[in-house]
């Protein structure tokens, strides 16, 4: 019989501890699928946050890396620099990639590193339990948003990844979502084209993708689907942000 | 004759912070990351230049001290031989990374040329760093290798002893050295370069898990169990150092009944202090650790068997003098001189520091009149 | 022997060169030396000094509280430094920029008007040289020939084609001393 579906070689046979309907293991399939299919897992080293996904290398059956909170472009362009036939990728939340270390991530992208960014956005600080994200939306309700985020108190959500548009070292940077299987492989195109700017030695690249926590939400998994392309969408609208042909 | 020539040749007048430079690079340096601060502005841009002329050699210039630790982390992950350095002020922002790289168990060589502080502070040479060198500085239970270079010549030695150090024990190592100590010029005789490529494997390194198992390197470690056991494995490790690493310097101590404890730039103005002293027939000697953590506290506390008092002289308003009270464990009396915040003292000063101490020590002695000229109202300089 | 010297002046005379000059000349000799310069904010557009001592023995302190030798290239320098010259010691002083007297007996005095004779030889920026060269003629602290071949260290790399003026500097300063002292 022929193999229509199996695990990839990139993902290690560990069950996912993520809550149901979280995306996170959407997408660590997905990257790992990119991996196989590029041939580099031998060369590939991770780099995952501080967040939900700081777990990530028990899952990725790569070389794995753990940065501290925020730090994850810097710790990338560290091995980068010093072996670059190696393949460096970090995988961050918002919070990581978006508040703590935003400073790193400009600059990283500014230096137009070749490193790959997976920024995983669901609008809310997962791990420590439901905080507000410099992504969270405006009346957004979160732990520390009771009354819903009310921006001239806490700020306007933050969009990253335009801002890393900006940036002149930067080379792809696309937004796009987990929350049905149109979007999930359109993801996964984006996750292998901004490997391949890697790989070509071109510059920085990143996905952002959108991805439901049904659990900080206080939705179901329909629900926080729907939240996604209802909402999130409006104010973190799915696009090419910049591709550098 | 000829062996005089040949040395002379060798021997460099070169300011601390280049020092540093060529010494790392001839250990095997090939990767630097680093962000700008006074006064230890010179080490960077030496490594600049001379790795652009090296093409397999990495300097950056980061963004931050936060993102230049980071890096450095990533740099020793895939194996590379990398330093950063600062001053005082950027050595507190590259803390947390520290603690990471001291739990993670990477090796990577830190400089921090201290000035004045807390805050801002100033430029000048100072020593106030002591407690956040030694005492860990950033969050958990670890400890950095510190060593205190006072001489140019010491300066590259200890270099290449920083670079062997941290490869050897997977272990983050620390020189700790002040404005005065990276601006000096001094004589220098450089070890032999090392060729990277000769330098032992580390089987530890993320590079790819091209024909084996792929690998992790964390310090997080939720299971408390484990967190226990490295915490552990970090003390066995710790003991090694303590028992292989500790050094210090004993001048004039062997009769000295009277012994004055510094290091760095304040140990060279002790020494200069101890002299005078001798001078006037005062007996007294410097102990200088180069060593500060490990810190050696045996031959200090076999000293304070000898020794009427212990004078510490810092740079700072009092720091190593409590390892110095946890050396001595009540042996002998210690005392505190200080000059914070940026002021250096000179060898006068000091001396007068010793004879006062001296007399308060041996009242008699100093009443009779001393043939040596010993008197307390002697002012030397 | 252990004999500290410390070199004042504005920034832009020299100064620092002169010290790093003695040393590398004190080091050729195999003798044990220290350079310390002023350093920071204070270097930039204002004063600038640096310390050298120069020993038979190893250094202990490379600070130097009473020098035996100063070198003062403007006023406010030897005002800074007056009190402090070691009695018994000396204190050069640049007769050009200097026409007040110091006020102790125990310090020799030796003036050399270093501007004048740069610009005599038609380099105004070799002042430092010319005193450097004076002040080693009257204390010996390394012998001219290391002074002279300092000077190719000293301004090794894109500065190669300054070595014989400045040669020529240390040794007008040494021949104004023996013309006039």
């Amino acid at each position: 019989m022929k193999k229509v579906f199996a695990r990839p070689e990139s993902l290690k046979l560990t069950p996912f501890h993520y809550c149901p309907g979280c995306g996170h293991s959407i997408i660590h399939r997905l990257v790992s699928e990119v991996i196989d299919e590029l041939g580099i897992r031998e060369r590939t080293v991770g780099v995952p946050p501080a967040g939900c996904a700081v777990l990530a290398y028990n899952y990725f059956d790569v070389d794995m890396a753990e940065a501290p909170h925020g730090r994850a472009a810097a710790v990338a362009t560290g091995i980068k620099r010093v072996r670059p036939d190696l393949v460096a990728f970090s995988y961050q939340g918002d919070g990581d990639i978006a508040a703590i270390g935003t400073a790193e991530t400009i600059h990283a992208a500014n230096r137009g590193e070749r490193i790959t960014a997976i920024f995983v956005n669901n609008a809310v600080y997962g791990m420590t339990g439901g905080q507000m994200a410099p992504t969270t939306i405006s009346g957004q309700v979160t732990t520390t948003t009771p009354l819903g985020r009310a921006p001239l108190r806490d700020g306007y959500p933050l969009d990253l990844s335009e801002m890393l548009g900006i940036a002149a070292g930067s080379v792809y940077i696309e937004r796009t979502s987990v929350s049905s299987p149109k979007w999930i492989n359109k993801t996964k195109k984006a996750i292998r084209k901004a490997f391949m700017v890697q790989l070509e030695d071109r510059g920085f690249s990143l996905v952002e993708i959108l991805s439901p926590c049904p659990t900080n939400w206080k939705m179901t998994p329909v629900q926080s689907i729907r939240w996604v392309e209802e909402t999130m969408m409006t104010i973190f609208p799915p696009k090419v942000i910049k591709d550098v042909a | 004759m000829s062996e005089t020539k040949e040395k002379k040749k060798d021997k460099k007048l070169m300011r601390g912070s280049h020092v540093l430079g060529e010494a790392a690079i001839r250990a095997g340096c090939r990767a630097y990351f680093g962000y700008p601060i006074t006064p230890q502005n010179e080490l960077p841009e030496y490594m600049a230049e001379q790795f652009a002329q090296m093409p397999d050699a990495v300097f950056l210039q980061a963004e931050s001290e936060l993102a230049s630790i980071n890096m450095v982390m990533g740099a020793s992950i895939a194996g590379a031989r990398v330093m950063t350095s600062s001053s005082s002020p950027g050595i507190s922002l590259k803390q947390e990374g520290i603690s990471y790289i001291a739990g993670m168990e990477l090796p990577a060589v830190i400089v921090n040329m201290m000035r004045g502080g807390p805050g801002l502070g100033n430029i000048a040479p100072a020593q106030g760093d002591y407690f956040q060198a030694t005492k860990g500085g950033g969050h958990g239970d670890y400890r950095l290798i510190v060593l205190a270079p006072a001489y140019g010549q010491e300066i590259a030695d200890m270099t290449r002893q920083a670079f062997d150090l941290a490869d050897k024990y997977r272990n983050p190592v620390m020189i700790l050295g002040d404005g005065m100590l990276g601006q000096m010029m001094e004589p220098v005789v450089f070890p032999d370069p090392i060729d990277p490529a000769q330098l032992p494997a580390k089987p530890w390194t993320l590079t790819g898990c091209k024909g084996r198992p792929s690998r992790i390197i964390r310090s997080l470690w939720l299971d408390v169990n484990r967190e226990e056991e490295l915490n552990w494995r970090l003390v066995r490790k710790y003991e090694a150092i303590t028992a292989e690493v500790v050094d210090q310097e004993m001048y004039l101590a062997e009769d000295a009944e009277l012994i004055i404890v510094a290091y760095g730039t304040a140990a060279r103005i002790a020494k200069g202090g101890v002299q005078r002293a001798r001078a006037m027939g005062i007996k007294v000697g410097l102990f200088r650790p180069k060593t500060l953590w490990p810190y050696p506290s045996e031959p200090l506390a076999r000293l304070a068997d000898q020794v009427d008092e212990i004078i510490v002289f810092e740079m700072s308003t009092g720091q190593m003098v409590e390892d110095v009270r946890l050396a001595v464990e009540g042996r002998c009396r210690v005392s505190f001189y200080g000059r914070p915040g940026g002021v250096v003292a000179t060898p006068e000063e000091i001396s007068r520091v010793i004879s006062s101490t001296h007399h308060r020590a041996h009242p008699k002695k100093v009443a009779g009149g001393r043939a040596s000229g010993g008197s307390r109202l002697t002012v030397v300089g | 022997m252990l004999l500290k010297s410390v070199f004042s002046g504005f920034g832009g005379q020299g100064v620092l060169m002169m010290g790093y000059a003695l040393a590398v000349a004190g080091m050729e000799e195999d003798k044990h030396v220290t350079y310390l310069p002023a350093y920071g904010a204070e270097v930039r557009g204002g004063t600038a000094n640096c310390t050298v001592v120069v020993s038979d023995e190893e250094i202990a302190s490379p600070i130097a509280s009473s020098p035996e030798f100063v070198v003062a290239m403007n006023y406010p320098s030897m005002a800074k430094y007056q009190n402090m010259v070691k009695s018994g010691g000396i204190m050069f002083l640049n007769s050009d920029l200097i026409t007040e007297t110091l006020p102790r007996d125990d310090v020799k005095v030796v003036l050399v008007p270093a501007n004048t004779l740069a610009h005599e030889m038609g380099n105004d920026r070799v002042l430092n040289m010319i005193m450097l060269g004076a002040m080693v003629r009257v204390t010996g602290i390394v012998s001219e020939e290391s002074l002279s071949q300092a000077i190719e260290t000293v301004l090794e790399g894109k500065k190669r084609s300054l070595v014989e003026i400045n040669q020529k500097a240390l040794a007008k300063g040494a021949e104004y001393i023996a013309a006039h002292n």
